[in-house]
């Protein structure tokens, strides 16, 4: 039976480990022993793993009380998520070896919720990259086609989710990072409304931009999740004080929902594909009672260039504390404090990381800062602005997660304005701070995922939810087992 | 917006960053061409107004008080590159000035 266990929703581990028809061990230990001993040397989508941690977080688990929401469920956790139990790294050689004194407080809350971290899971260094090809560990690949890219930054955690070594997974998302990835690799991403989910323990990049993210099987799982971590942490005060949105209505259904179709976002540069799982989409959200629409919207290019201009500010200013003085990498035989620092961040950081830290440090240097920092800062408010008038008229807003499938490894790592505009459609929710829901939508004619994005206003994770949850009933393969060529199959 | 080559130095020396002399024309490059990008900003018609705060509604302060946890010297210590009786060590950061 363990050899199966991998295979269900972390809702159905879960009950049955509370009932005591499956150890917390055998539900974690299933994924290493079916999907990854398989899989994991070609996708490579684990950059932490530890037998012994994962046997004592199972048994940790079971002394929670035995009946957590998530017990005996095992998570693969980004490498930027603060761990006492694994090396915490952000895919770069400046953390090598570092290991946190403290656990982030969402790995807190899903060790106390009876989840056990089964690994860390690669991504691009310090989350800046759409591929995960810019890690320290080597990329990690598509498990629908091992010459594409699993997306990124939280390629790790996506690819491990759609194979199968867990049915949970933690990323993060400032501009795109766990739905640009779960939309490559066939799962449900979340990125949850601005001040939900807390950020203390997530190594920051761009923290007004940042949120802690979820990649799951099956939209009842992201809701399970979802309920497990969303809630005030009194270690960070960009928490909201309120009460999360509930979302135990995942399943109640469309009718009379208005979803919003800003039609002319997919004209050039999104591929013929995309724009037919966007029509599958929309059709199935129809039948099921939803109505559709038609709105005109800003073009993402705005949402990008605002984008690299705050993010990377807010990165420069970040990133200043990896300086080889208090923890990970430093410099060999410096001869005084300045050319360690400069050393240190030149060796130990890589070109996508520098070449960011340049940009953001450019954006907010004397004269320039007025030209560039404070005009993002104004095209935020705007962009803000433009979700909340498109509100007025619909629940949500239906459009691409990324303007196209998996792209080649190697195809954009040459080019950052490419991989910059693979960002262009989820980019906007993290400049309003709103919620963002990649969703699969099937198979492309090449056998590659395919999916739509949903968009909602603030705490819109309800709504977005139940969408999910139509798509995923009306017509869309739920994607409970990877439909690559899993050998098991024959 | 064209970044030059000195434009590269000063903002690495900014970013304690050593750029090796070989990339700094690719990199002025990168970054004329993100800049470049970033330009189509000036279609929105911004005006010149402070911009909004974007700290969440409702952002709580706190007391100005130590919030009960603690890292040791031990475990403050325990990850750094070289570390000495309790201290970080670090190259010399004043000429000796003695004779």
């Amino acid at each position: 039976m363990s050899a199966e266990l991998w295979r269900r929703s972390a809702s159905a581990l879960a009950a049955a480990v509370r009932d005591g028809a499956a150890t917390a061990e055998a539900a974690v230990e299933s994924g290493w022993e079916g999907p990854a001993a398989v899989w994991e040397s070609t996708v490579h989508a684990v950059v932490h793993a530890d037998r012994g941690a994962r046997a004592a977080g199972a048994l940790a688990a079971g002394e929670t009380g035995g009946r957590g929401a998530l017990q005996g469920v095992p998570v693969i956790v980004k490498d930027n998520l603060c761990t006492l139990d694994y090396p915490t790294t952000c895919g770069s050689k400046i953390l090598a070896g570092y290991h946190p004194p403290y656990d982030a407080t969402v790995i807190r809350r899903l060790r106390a919720a009876g989840a056990v971290v089964t690994a860390k899971g690669n991504m691009d260094e310090f989350a800046m990259g759409s591929s995960t090809e810019f890690s320290a560990f080597g990329p990690t690949r598509n498990p629908y086609d091992p010459s594409r890219v699993p997306g990124g930054s939280s390629g790790g955690p996506a690819a491990a989710v759609a194979y199968g070594l867990a049915p949970l997974g933690l990323g993060s998302d400032t501009g795109g990072s766990v739905r640009q990835p779960a939309a490559f690799c066939g799962v449900y991403g979340l990125k949850p409304t601005y001040g939900r989910l807390s950020r203390y323990g997530l190594v920051a990049f761009g923290s007004s931009l940042d949120q802690v993210g979820i990649f799951a099987r099956h939209a009842g799982d992201v809701a399970l999740a979802y309920g497990v971590l969303a809630g005030n942490d009194r270690f960070d005060a960009t928490t909201r004080p309120d009460p999360a949105p509930d979302v135990s209505g995942w399943d109640d259904g469309v009718a009379g929902l208005r979803f919003g179709w800003p039609e002319n976002l997919w004209g050039a540069g999104v591929e013929a594909e995309v724009v037919d799982g966007l029509e599958a989409a929309a059709g199935w959200l129809e039948r099921a009672g939803a109505r559709r629409v038609p709105l005109q919207f800003l073009p993402g290019e705005y949402s990008v260039a605002t984008y690299y201009l705050v993010a990377t500010a807010e990165a420069s200013s970040n990133l200043a504390r990896f300086d080889g003085v208090r923890y990970g990498f430093r410099a060999a035989t410096t001869p005084d404090l300045r050319a360690l620092y400069t050393r240190t961040r030149s060796e130990g950081f890589g070109p996508e990381v520098q070449r960011r830290i340049l940009l953001g440090t450019y954006a907010l240097s004397a004269g320039y800062y007025d030209a560039y920092y404070l005009t993002a800062q104004r095209a935020r408010a705007r962009i803000r602005d433009e979700y909340r008038n498109a509100f007025r008229s619909c629940d949500c807003l239906l459009m691409p997660a990324s303007p196209t499938l998996p792209f080649r490894l190697g195809e954009k790592t040459d080019d950052p304005l490419a991989m910059y505009l693979s960002d262009i459609f989820t980019i906007g929710a993290n400049l309003a701070g709103i919620p963002g829901l990649s969703v699969p939508v099937g198979l492309s004619r090449d056998r590659l995922p395919r999916a739509v994005q949903l968009v909602g206003p603030e705490d819109g994770e309800p709504v977005l939810l139940r969408a999910a949850r139509a798509i995923e009933t009306r017509g869309a393969r739920a994607p409970q087992e990877p439909e690559f060529a899993w050998p098991t199959k024959g | 917006m064209t970044i030059r080559r000195e434009d590269v130095e000063r903002i690495a020396e900014l970013a304690r960053l050593e750029i090796p002399e070989g990339r700094i024309e690719r990199v002025a490059a990168e970054l004329s061409a993100v800049l470049d990008f970033v330009g189509a900003l000036s279609r929105l018609e911004l005006g010149t107004e402070a911009p909004p705060r974007f700290a969440p509604a409702g952002a709580p302060l706190r007391a100005d008080e130590p919030n009960g946890r603690r890292l040791s010297n031990h475990d403050a210590l325990a990850m750094a590159p070289e570390a000495e009786e309790g201290f970080f060590i670090v190259p010399p950061i004043v000429e000796n000035l003695e004779p």
